[in-house]
């Protein structure tokens, strides 16, 4: 019983199933949609969101900061100089794809600029935004 | 008999120089847990560039990890990679700093003394521990001299 109830868990948990960045936007709008009614993902609020300068970091102030203001570029971190892969899952497939990597990723980098968790409606966006925007 | 006990010892540490540089080629593959967890912040450093206990005290300050917090969720993974780390830890003395900095080792500095900081801004590298600002291959762990990009200089062999 406890193994069907964990698989039946598992059916209607959307962001495990999310494989495609059009799902991780409607598995994390769906769960803004809890509480904002009506919720859908905006390209352009994602984009001012990742050029926000939070305050948190001196170097690591906005995503833009490592990932640039366009996701189609190759960004580099602010700190290290390492090289980092585009954003966008439109020139770099990997891209929000793995549901366990973005998580870690949003959960890192979020308390490291932003400073909090981000909410389901920012992730929403910045999908978006990482899709389609430049 | 002073000076054979010194040629001796010069010898042995140039012994161990030579040894060290091989490590350093050996170690050609990362675990790809190492590339992902550690080499996506930063260069994944070749492991020997620290010792057991040094290496020990990263692993166990992930969450104040110079100034970031790096935490490992999943706890078997950074059991796996402090193992890791462990078995292919350096030999040399404790770095002396806290945290442990490579780049403050007389070793580090020695190696690098002839690069000029003025080549380094001209690349744009701010930081020493940007290995592959300079080392072409430092992301797949090799270091030798043939792929080594020296600042304000783009070529270092002319049929390289």
């Amino acid at each position: 019983m406890k193994k069907l109830i964990s698989i039946l868990a598992l059916l209607v948990s959307p962001s495990l199933w999310a494989e495609t960045p059009a799902q991780f936007i409607a598995s994390y709008s769906a769960e803004a949609a809890r509480t904002q009614p009506g919720f859908v993902a905006d390209a352009a609020r994602g984009k001012a969101f990742a050029a926000h300068n939070w305050g948190v970091s001196e170097k690591l102030a906005s995503c833009t900061a490592c990932h640039t203001d366009n996701p189609r570029n190759p960004g580099r971190h602010a700190v290290t100089g390492k090289n980092i892969a585009p954003l966008s899952p439109v020139v770099n497939q990997e891209r929000f794809s793995d549901p366990a990597k973005v998580e870690k990723w949003f959960k890192r980098n979020c308390k490291e600029v932003v400073g909090r968790a981000c909410t389901a409606a920012e992730k929403a966006d910045y999908i978006a935004f990482a899709l389609g925007g430049r | 008999m002073k000076s054979l006990v010194f040629i001796i010892g010069m010898l042995l540490s140039l012994a161990s120089l030579t040894s060290l540089a091989e490590g350093f080629r050996a170690q050609a593959t990362y675990p790809a847990v190492y590339k992902s967890e550690c080499g996506s912040c930063h260069d994944p450093f070749p492991p020997g560039l620290l010792n057991k206990s040094d290496w020990g005290r990263v692993m166990q300050n992930l969450d104040r990890h110079y100034g970031t917090d790096a935490s490992i969720e999943n706890a078997k993974t950074a059991a796996t990679l402090a193992n890791w780390l462990e078995q292919n830890a350096g030999h040399r003395a404790d770095t002396g700093t806290n945290p442990p900095r490579f780049t403050a080792t007389h070793w580090f500095k020695r190696e690098h003394r002839e690069v000029p900081p003025e080549g380094l801004k001209k690349l744009g590298i701010n930081t020493p521990t940007y290995c592959t600002g300079c080392h072409l291959g430092a992301a797949q762990g090799r270091y030798g001299e043939n792929e080594i990009r020296v600042p304000g200089q783009t070529r270092r062999h002319e049929d390289d």
